[in-house]
């Protein structure tokens, strides 16, 4: 989708701003937010890309407003409602009773303690390589183009380099992808390449001259160039 | 406290507690979930993997190759298992420089958690469009001459720069020349033992 996330080239949000002797957590919050995802994650409730689009669907406004992990956050909550593993009323309880009740513990209105945590699978959150024999139907040095494309859903074709002309730099093998796995359409892998485009092609006459931008993209994002 | 942490927002944490509530009374979160997760990245949000393997890069030629050729070997070496990291090298002719634009995808693994800066926008809107001046912003002038090259991670492949090792330390050893590996610096946009952050 179109939305706000696709930050790429975007102008006036100013100058980056480094934080001295940054903490590794800003509030106790954000280590619960990061505790939520792992336990998310790693019980399978939702994939990486599920939870990506979960962000890229907040209100415009407030997706630029919100910190990161108020942006987790969003991107959990929503998830977890979509797939009926927590309900819109239940949550909308426990909000009351946390406002009426800001200082309590997360335990404070369970009925009895937590039940024991299960084992669980064991599960790596880095396997998105698919060993499916398929043939990468581009090569090193061959001229592509990026499709144009504007779909409502997920993608990870960035807008700034839609129909724009790039190089295959090389091919890491075939991936998940993210445009129907993000919407329960299964992982259907296939060849994922790093592209080189040149700044110019990007960014026409305001590009700085010599750089150039390497994006991953999957191989149905390309068309054949020349 | 950065101005961009509304971090006692009682609206938020009031969200947090209560689908923290939940997932605890279905067995899905751990209780003892989150002490975990502050034990382990307040021990371990440091740069060090990538420090490492950048020491060691810088001092045995061999290593080098194998970071750049074969990164999930070379991180096996430091006992770390992950096959999803590219490692890109910077060279007279080109400085490479690590972004996500659609998220903030970062190699924890090797740089810890990421600072604020590469999550916010504007780090993310304008490294692809405008690195050159934002790199001079953050304190580095690249020469004209240096292309510049920017690794957007928009898959699950993580990218990681080597710097060029800096002039005079020939004497220092692998240990003696982790610390000058900042995260800054593996990330592109500071040169080793000058990073502000």
């Amino acid at each position: 989708m179109d939305g706000v996330h696709d930050l790429g080239g975007m102008q006036g949000f100013g100058p980056v701003e480094r934080e001295e002797n940054e903490p590794t957590f800003h509030a106790a919050w954000e280590a619960v937010v990061l505790a939520m995802q792992h336990a998310g994650r790693f019980g399978l409730l939702y994939n990486i890309d599920e939870f990506r689009h979960g962000i890229e669907r907040m209100a415009p406004a407030h997706y630029l407003r919100a910190t990161y992990y108020e942006k987790w956050l969003e991107g959990i909550t929503r998830v977890l409602l979509e797939k009926g593993v927590v309900s819109e009323e239940d949550l909308t309880a426990r909000r009351a009773f946390f406002e009426r009740q800001p200082d309590a513990p997360a335990t404070a209105p369970l009925a009895s303690p937590p039940p024991p945590r299960g084992a669980g699978p064991r599960v790596s959150l880095t396997d998105f390589i698919r060993e499916t024999g398929a043939t990468p139907r581009f090569a090193p040095g061959d001229a592509v183009v990026t499709r144009e494309m504007h779909p409502h859903g997920h993608t990870r074709l960035p807008r700034y380099a839609r129909g724009k002309r790039g190089v295959i730099h090389c091919c890491h093998g075939i991936h998940v992808f993210p445009d129907s796995n993000a919407h329960g359409q299964g992982e259907q892998p296939q060849p994922l390449y790093s592209v080189r485009f040149d700044a110019r092609e990007l960014w026409g006459e305001s590009a700085e001259p010599n750089q150039t931008v390497h994006i991953d993209l999957w191989e149905s994002y390309l068309l054949p160039g020349r | 406290m950065g101005k961009n942490h509304p971090n006692v927002d009682p609206y938020i944490v009031s969200r947090v507690r209560a689908l923290e509530s939940l997932l605890l009374e279905k067995g899905i979160l751990a209780p003892d979930a989150v002490d975990r997760v502050i034990q382990r990245y307040e021990a371990d949000t440091g740069p060090m993997t990538g420090a490492r393997a950048v020491a060691k890069a810088w001092t045995d030629p061999g290593y080098r190759r194998l970071l750049l050729e074969d990164p999930k070997a070379a991180l096996g070496q430091l006992g770390l298992d992950y096959e999803m990291l590219m490692v890109v090298e910077n060279t007279e002719a080109v400085h490479n420089l690590v972004v996500c634009t659609l998220c903030s995808c970062y190699p924890w693994p090797v740089l810890g958690l990421p600072p604020t800066w590469y999550k916010m926008p504007a780090y993310r809107s304008r490294a692809v469009s405008e690195p050159r001046t934002i790199l001079r912003e953050m304190g580095l002038a690249v020469p004209a001459e240096r292309e510049i090259r920017v690794w957007d991670s928009s898959a699950e492949m993580r990218y990681m720069v080597l710097p060029r090792r800096p002039a005079g330390t020939e004497g220092l050893s692998e240990a003696e020349l982790v610390p000058l590996i900042t995260r800054d610096a593996l990330i592109g946009v500071a040169e080793p033992g000058a990073s502000a952050s």
